[in-house]
């Protein structure tokens, strides 16, 4: 098992130097720090001092690869954009964003927020599309079934941008119930996150009840079900004790690997109603084109993202007797 | 007047002319034609595709743009002696949506007004000129409606238009479908009034009668819009007074560019790589593998978020490029485009790179291999037959996602350029809207009207096509 995951995490390293180049070429190369420079210090009055300036202030002024004036033969290496910028990430060394503040602080600081609000729509939303997808399956082909299908369907169709507005709306500026926005740690702040956690659950709710739904529907009809239903077993114990149980490998491939991001945020959530996590975070440092986070994000996305694929082959080793560590 | 064409028009209608050959070469096959057939049986499916054809004809409709020559000035003619032969054209593009609109265009309020209303939404102070105090009022609209004055009421008023243009709704639309019903019955050599029965009582193999429905429905709803769009603001105004129908209108074409000139740029990646890590296998798989793991492992909206930030940064620093806002924007949106078919290719990739490892392992494969038909001939004759449906699926699927996408985008500040029209823009315009009192609800309904129709026939179709061609649902 051990050496397993340490196979598992060296298989991760050349996907995140992949992940690190690709930010690298973004940011540095295809995009100079001249050009952010320009682009931060606004075009009409740029002069070259100006520019070298700020590039000097952040340490981008340095080459891309091999800097040849520094002295000493290692230093012609590492004095360089590449380790100083991209290789330090590896350390989870951000650095300091464009606007002069840590970035690697902020993040320890905005994650839990980020998390307050996404683990409880991800735990809510889970036991909430299965048991909706368990009890569709177990009146599968009723006038209900068809009726909730096409419910799902016209929720998924949907842009989630108009349940947050909607439910601002109607939640909290028509009926007073929750404050339109804000945030608080503690049991006090229950009443800023209430709204966004069931506006997610119910924003997912379509997509969810479909996707569990046809993996439920995929176990009914194999023969360990039949056989079930053959010795007897009632209905509710044919769906409980066999086809939710062997439909939990499908779930587990598509539930683990969120886990993970879930400190990361969502995006417009966060933004809609003042939740100073990751997700804002982000998205303030795009619209202030603060590059530095940005890169800082993404490789910090994709780090917990392989966490999650490492997390899933693991949680599958122990859910799957079939499969063995080899 | 001259055609010109941005970039997006281009690869719009190279779009269009490829899918019609497609269709053209594929649909000779009797299998695919029994297949096409069979998706079309269900009555959702061919309304939906008729909604979502609407869609495409506006979309069309707003992809054709045009020059028109600047009048020439005649005093000015005289003075300066420029060659008559030449004529100078307007920096302004045209589309032919423009074209129809044009009456919305340039009759814009001063703010905000309701739909279908005569006075503004929000009071505003007007001084009286002989007392000179000042009192607040509903200004009264600039364009809506000329003749109230001769004694109708409003509401009369709008029913009076709104029957008319029902009645020329129902004719056109009884038009078209009256010359498709001659053209069908000519087909298949019955008469006219034979084949009018069959569709009535619904005994044709395609449900016509529900497809005709769909589409008198769309011509009555659209001819209802448009004849009052110029007696009213049909949908509102916006804050600087626009018409938030022509929005709405001019919105589709973003939407369904965004949904289908992504899977143009995204098809060929997939396919070719897809193809080549499942067939060639070895050290050609390992490197494909790598790529479409790495570029999944970045969340999607970040890395989207990352390119648009450096495209807008390249493109401030190259001004060079586009002459006018309107090419500054488009650009904008075929970067945008190429951002998200990168960023997109990998499921699909994944998807193909399995079945053909799977397909490459059958006996009729094997034993081309054995014959030695050349790697190309394999492909084409055994494997791109075999793939074509989870191509199909794959894209049908991503179109409402990639709709809904833009919105998003837009939201969050890396979607299209703020000048163009589009849904997301309109929502996020809107959410500041419904802050106000009272609540300016109309563009927000709009957009969201627009889209979810979109959305939901993009839904219910994919739907469909994959429950007729995903192999797993035949058995």
């Amino acid at each position: 098992m051990f050496a397993y995951i340490i196979r598992r995490l060296l298989y991760a390293i050349p996907i995140l130097i992949g992940v690190n180049l690709i930010t690298f070429l973004l940011f540095f190369m295809v995009n100079t720090p001249d050009d952010m420079a320009r682009a931060q210090l606004g075009a009409k009055q740029v002069t070259p001092e100006l520019i070298q300036s700020w590039k000097v202030k952040r340490g981008y002024d340095k080459p891309l690869f091999i800097n040849i004036q520094a002295d000493g033969t290692l230093a012609t290496l590492t004095q360089t954009l590449f380790v100083q910028e991209s290789l330090k990430l590896f350390a989870f060394e951000f650095g300091a964003s464009d606007a002069g503040r840590d970035i690697g602080s902020d993040i320890k600081q905005r994650m839990w927020p980020s998390l307050e609000l996404a683990l409880p729509t991800f735990i809510i939303a889970l036991i909430t599309n299965i048991s909706l997808a368990l009890l569709l399956v177990l009146f599968r082909g009723s006038a209900l079934d068809t009726s909730m299908m096409v419910i799902a369907v016209m929720i998924m169709s949907i842009s989630g941008l108009f349940y947050i507005i909607a439910g601002q709306v109607v939640f909290s500026k028509l009926w007073h119930w929750v404050p339109i926005s804000g945030f608080e740690t503690g049991w006090g702040g229950i009443k800023f996150i209430i709204l966004p956690v069931l506006l997610g659950v119910f924003a997912g709710l379509g997509a969810g009840v479909r996707w569990y739904r046809s993996i439920f529907l995929e176990q009914i009809n194999q023969d360990y079900v039949r056989t079930a239903r053959a010795k007897g077993l009632s209905e509710l114990k044919v769906l409980f004790g066999h086809v939710l149980r062997n439909g939990m490998l499908p779930i587990l491939t598509g539930v683990v690997v969120v886990i993970p991001t879930l400190f990361m945020g969502s995006l417009i959530m966060e933004s809609f109603f003042g939740i100073p996590g990751l997700g804002s975070y982000t998205i303030d440092a795009i619209n202030s084109q603060d590059f530095a986070i940005v890169k800082a994000m993404v490789f910090l996305g994709a780090v917990l993202y392989i966490i999650g694929l490492i997390l899933t082959d693991i949680s599958y080793t122990l859910f799957d007797p079939r499969v063995k560590l080899s | 007047m001259k055609l010109t064409f941005l970039w997006t028009d281009i690869m719009v209608w190279l779009l269009v002319f490829s899918l019609i050959a497609w269709g053209w070469v594929v649909l000779r096959s009797p299998q695919v034609r029994k297949q096409w057939q069979l998706i079309f049986q269900s009555a959702i499916a061919i309304s939906c595709a008729i909604v979502l054809l609407t869609y495409l004809f506006f979309a069309l409709l707003d992809s054709v743009h045009m020059r028109f020559a600047v009048e020439p000035d005649k005093t000015a003619q005289a003075s300066t002696q420029t060659p008559p032969n030449e004529t100078q054209y307007q920096g302004e593009m045209v589309s032919l949506l423009d074209l129809l609109f044009s009456h919305r265009i340039k009759q814009t309020e001063r703010t905000y007004s309701a739909p279908f209303a005569t006075h503004e939404h929000g009071k505003s102070i007007v001084v009286d000129d002989q007392s000179g105090l000042s009192k607040q009022e509903y200004l009264p609209l600039k364009y809506a409606t000329t003749d109230l004055k001769n004694g109708k009421s409003h509401s009369f008023d709008i029913f009076q238009k709104s029957f008319a243009a029902l009645l020329i709704g129902l004719m056109i639309s009884i038009l078209i479908i009256a010359s498709h019903i001659k053209w069908r019955s000519h087909l298949q050599h019955r008469c006219f009034n034979t084949q009018l029965q069959h569709i009535w009582q619904g005994k044709t193999l395609l449900p016509w009668r529900t497809a005709y429905s769909t589409l008198l429905v769309i011509i009555v709803i659209f001819t209802w819009l448009y004849y009052l769009s110029y007696s009213y603001h049909v949908l509102g105004t916006d804050k600087v007074g626009g018409d938030v129908l022509y929005h709405s209108l001019k919105s589709i074409r973003t939407g369904v560019l965004i949904g289908i000139l992504t899977t143009l740029v995204m098809l060929p990646v997939a396919i070719m790589l897809g193809i080549s890590a499942g067939l060639f296998g070895g050290w050609i798989d390992d490197i494909i593998q790598y790529l479409y793991t790495t570029l999944n492992s970045i969340p999607g909206v970040l890395l989207i978020a990352a390119a648009v930030l450096v495209m807008q940064v390249t493109m401030d620093n190259n001004p060079q490029w586009f002459e006018t806002t309107q090419e500054r924007s488009d650009l904008r949106l075929v970067f945008l485009i190429m951002i998200l078919g990168i960023t997109s290719w990998t499921g699909l990739c994944r998807l193909l790179r399995a079945e053909t490892l799977k397909i490459s392992q059958v006996e009729f494969v094997t034993a081309a291999k054995a014959f030695g038909v050349s790697k190309f001939a394999i492909i084409r004759r055994h494997i791109m037959p075999n793939l074509m449906h989870i191509i199909l699926i794959s894209v049908v699927l991503d179109f409402s996602g990639l709709v809904l996408a833009e919105a998003v985008l837009s939201y969050v500040g890396v979607g299209v350029d703020p000048t163009t029209h589009s849904w997301g823009n309109m929502i996020n315009q809107a959410r500041l809207e419904m802050a106000r009192e009272p609540m300016v609800w109309w563009s927000l309904f709009s957009a969201f009207i627009f889209m979810f129709v979109l959305v939901l026939a993009a839904n219910l179709f994919s739907d469909r096509i994959q429950t007729v061609l995903d192999p797993r649902n035949n058995t």
